[in-house]
């Protein structure tokens, strides 16, 4: 059996899933059912400055019958007294001394800092998140996602963090600025051992219809919150990448973001996570979806023989490179099983009004052609078909050519003028315009390529 | 003209007795897998007898780890494939499903049940092994859903085991007993062979235990033995022309039928007498073998049928005819059957009144008898100090399926009487469980 634990900047845990710090992790009763259910960690709700919650505190966004596959709050950080959350700290790390609890923090000025960090040290916490992220009501106060977006501010916390932390200390991200590495690099200049992200996204996930009024709503009126759920993968993924390709970074990452099964937890460890954090799936169905995660790492690390999570951090980042680094040779076409086609003509539609009319229908079937000299090879057809492998996507070119925008750069071959003949979209056969309102447009359209130069397609130096 | 030609041949056979719960493909389970709630506390697996963790396996296939669905599916339940397709899921999880409620069709947990099972045992995939010997012998008398369930669990738990079955193949009535269209023998002895494979338990088939002599080397040679016996014989009705040719017990019908499947005939019009869901069984089977009429008798009422409403809705389906408040009391004809002297009756509390003079004889060519099954009553006799109950049931320990011989152990349609392969599998794990606590003392 492959073995799940990790130990994430001197954090050890026995798998790499912890709750995120949100209102899972609100309390030590919430926090033991957790792990008792089979977490490996959990990060407290963040302990800090007093807050007052307001009443009606979610939004969800629901994709046909799919609820939640977005979600966000307005909610703040924990308002319950300091000493309980302490307390309860101490009484968890009691129980359960292989686990990991992490105190988040979120106070002001450096006296208020410094307390805090020795006051969750002393309570036995095995490290520390500082909250940059929130990106909503503790902004406002100078707080959270304020300090995330000016990295000079959270460098300089940062280092008041570790002029008393003597354990881990984490720094976790707002994605809302442009660039997640700026930040990231104040982190590490401050001194932190690990980041992690990425937090909420600002959002308005709804408007009212009737009442005018953006989700959730306080008596009428509404404010952006913090967006979060499966949604927010593709985004956390990509700043996880940016931060784990960094070559000043070099931190450890604690992947957060639309992780709601193992699949998605896997994702983010090949992007660069060593541990993962979850909330809205478990706000969603509860403590009991830790045992498919782990079930499903397990068997996925005993299929691919990794060991370890270390074995796998990091594991796709050679693949992610620059655009222009793409190999511009590579050519794949679309391939319909006419077996498998259940005739929706979905991938008709979609590639002859979003893409590059490169399927025609035939008289007498409702199975589509693909017009092989038309396609570019975007995927877009083998995306929309329902069909499981109906429509595939084979290579074409003879696998033995690599060029790439950059070596066309540097040896002059790429096109730099408007009307450039080096450009590709130049000799790919587009439909005449009027062609659209013709009658008899759907026998005009699967035309034959544009010939130039005896071509049928891009030119031999493209 | 009949509802279901004659089938001729394998193709033809396969076509009249199409499953019902055809195994599902990837796209089907991934739909279907989304739409499960994960409920907390899931009803569906308080509705199972073998409790398996329903939202996990199918939170398991939605997310791409059929490996891990089905070892779910198996640590609870050892017939996880046959039982996703041979339950009667309608009223035990799918019945419970919370969707229900909701006027919206509840998951179809024993088809996604099946797709993650099936996928296992096609890849070959290893999920188990026995564990550490333990130097102890367990002896099995009949591979039944109990019987192998019960070998699985103990070959899990270290002990050697030798299953020995009178017939020439494993599954007890899931290759012998189940309507064709609720399983195919493919699909069942595959399963079987898979378990196999995984626990290395030893069979033999055509090994009939049925002297006391044999018993007593059993005794001498093992440390505990299981009885996964089931049921014998159809019960005999006792009535004058019982003995006629064409008139059979469902039971036989049924494993003729699944060994032989289209070289059985049936009659043209044929008897099925019986209320149950073997009745229903041998009724939808003899009209998709190609009777022209199908009559279902039963003593008592329609609503008083032992059978469940989707077993007869099924029956109904495929031509099956009702006939209600009557009695056989003679089975006629010269030497083969002709017909069945019905008299009619009517129940007043709670009891079956023949009303005088009103018998009429039905004309028929076939008749099944599908009343039950008689208990083993006269094998057991050979077991010394083996308690039975008044039904000539089994008294078991309910926690360690322990008999009133402490050597003996049971599980299975000989302890309650008759129940699913689901309630066979689940009471041989506990009793698997119960002699190993037993021989670990």
């Amino acid at each position: 059996m492959p073995d799940l634990s990790i130990n994430f900047a001197g954090i050890k845990s026995p798998n790499p899933f912890w709750l995120a710090s949100a209102p899972p992790t609100n309390s030590g009763y919430q926090v033991m059912k957790a792990f008792d259910a089979g977490w490996g960690g959990a990060v407290w709700k963040t302990l800090g400055v007093p807050v007052v919650n307001v009443s009606s505190r979610y939004g969800g966004v629901n994709y046909r019958d799919k609820r939640l596959v977005g979600f966000n709050n307005i909610e703040l950080i924990s308002d319950r007294p300091l000493s309980d959350n302490l307390r309860e700290i101490e009484e968890v790390k009691k129980r359960f001394p292989n686990h990991a609890v992490i105190a988040s923090l979120m106070v002001q000025s450096q006296q208020e800092w410094h307390d805090i960090v020795r006051q969750s040290q002393d309570a036995g916490a095995d490290g520390f998140e500082l909250n940059f992220g929130c990106p909503h009501g503790m902004c406002e106060r100078g707080m959270g996602s304020a300090v995330g977006q000016e990295p000079k501010i959270l460098q300089m916390i940062v280092e008041w963090v570790m002029e008393v932390a003597q354990k881990p200390v984490i720094v976790k991200l707002t994605p809302n600025i442009s660039d997640i590495t700026e930040p990231a690099l104040a982190a590490r200049r401050g001194g932190a051992d690990a980041i992690s992200l990425i937090n909420t996204i600002q959002s308005i996930v709804g408007v009212d219809l009737d009442k005018f009024a953006p989700y959730p709503i306080v008596d009428g009126k509404g404010t952006n919150g913090g967006y979060c759920g499966p949604a927010v993968k593709p985004i956390a993924l990509n700043m996880v990448k940016n931060c784990a390709q960094h070559p000043d970074i070099k931190l450890p990452i604690s992947g957060i973001g639309g992780i709601e099964n193992w699949r998605d937890a896997v994702e983010h460890i090949l992007l660069g996570a060593s541990s993962v954090q979850v909330c809205t799936a478990a706000m969603h169905f509860g403590f009991g979806i830790i045992r498919e995660m782990t079930s499903g790492l397990e068997q996925y690390m005993v299929e691919k023989g990794f060991n370890t999570i270390d074995d796998m951090v990091g594991k796709a980042l050679p693949n992610v490179l620059h655009w222009e680094d793409l190999n511009m040779k590579y050519k794949v076409t679309a391939n319909i099983n006419e077996a498998k086609c259940i005739g929706c003509q979905l991938c008709y539609t979609a590639c002859e009004d979003g893409a590059h009319q490169a399927i025609k229908l035939n008289a007498g079937t409702r199975i589509p052609e693909i017009i092989e000299e038309n396609c570019v090879g975007c995927n877009l057809c083998s995306l929309v078909c329902p069909v499981e492998q109906c429509i595939t996507m084979e290579q074409t070119d003879s696998g033995t050519q690599h060029l790439t925008w950059k070596e066309r750069v540097e040896a002059g071959t790429a096109p730099t003028e408007f009307e450039d003949e080096k450009a590709g979209g130049r000799h790919h056969w587009v439909p005449a315009p009027s062609a659209a309102l013709s009658k008899e447009r759907h026998k005009t359209l699967p035309g034959k390529a544009r010939i130039i130069n005896g071509e049928t397609e891009v030119p031999a130096e493209a | 003209m009949a509802e279901f030609s004659t089938p001729t041949t394998e193709q033809e056979f396969a076509e009249n007795f199409a499953q019902l719960k055809p195994v599902m493909n990837r796209t089907e389970a991934l739909y279907e897998s989304s739409r499960c709630l994960f409920c907390f506390d899931a009803p569906c697996i308080k509705a199972c007898p073998s409790g398996i963790d329903i939202p996990q396996f199918i939170r398991q296939i939605n997310s791409g780890n059929e490996t891990g669905a089905a070892r779910t599916i198996y640590e609870a339940n050892y017939f996880g494939n046959a039982c996703g397709k041979v339950c009667p899921t309608e009223v035990l999880c799918e019945g419970a499903c919370v969707y229900n409620l909701q006027e919206v069709k509840p998951i179809e947990i024993g088809r996604l049940q099946s797709y993650a099972t099936t996928k296992v045992i096609k890849s070959d995939k290893k999920l188990f092994g026995p564990g550490m010997e333990n130097g102890k012998k367990v002896a099995v008398i009949g591979a039944g859903p109990a019987g192998i369930s019960a070998a699985c669990e103990l070959r899990l738990l270290g002990y050697s085991v030798d299953v020995f079955e009178a017939k020439a193949q494993p599954s007890g009535l899931t290759v012998y007993g189940v309507a064709p269209y609720k399983i195919t023998n493919e699909e069942t002895l595959a399963e079987m062979a898979y378990l196999q494979a995984q626990f290395g338990y030893n069979t033999h088939f055509n090994s009939a235990i049925t002297s006391r002599a044999e018993l007593a080397e059993l005794e001498n040679k093992y440390d505990a033995i299981f009885l996964g016996i089931g049921l014998g014989k159809t019960n005999e009705l006792r009535l004058p022309g019982e003995d006629k040719i064409n008139c059979t017990g469902a039971v036989e019908f049924i494993a003729e039928l699944r060994q032989h499947q289209h070289e059985v005939a049936v009659g043209r019009t044929v008897i099925v007498l019986g209320g149950g869901n073997t009745a229903m069984d041998a009724a939808s089977e003899s009209s998709r073998l190609g009777a022209e009429t199908v009559i279902l008798a039963y003593r008592r009422a329609k609503e008083e049928m032992g059978a469940y409403n989707f077993e007869y809705d099924l029956a109904k389906g495929v031509g099956v005819k009702g006939l209600f408040n009557v009695a056989p009391l003679e089975i006629t004809g010269n030497g083969y059957v002709a017909g069945v002297k019905f008299i009619r009756t009517e129940t007043k509390d709670g009891k079956v009144h023949e009303i005088a003079g009103s018998e009429f004889v039905q004309p028929c060519d076939m008749v099944i008898k599908a009343t039950g099954q008689a208990k083993q009553t006269e094998f057991l006799s050979l077991i010394p100090y083996l308690k039975l109950d008044g039904k000539g049931r089994i008294i078991a320990n309910p926690h360690t399926g322990q008999t009133s011989n402490p050597k003996y152990f049971a599980s299975g349609d000989a302890w309650n009487g008759g129940a699913e392969v689901v309630n066979a599998a689940a009471e041989a794990k506990l009793t698997a469980r119960g002699i190993h606590a037993y021989l670990s003392k």
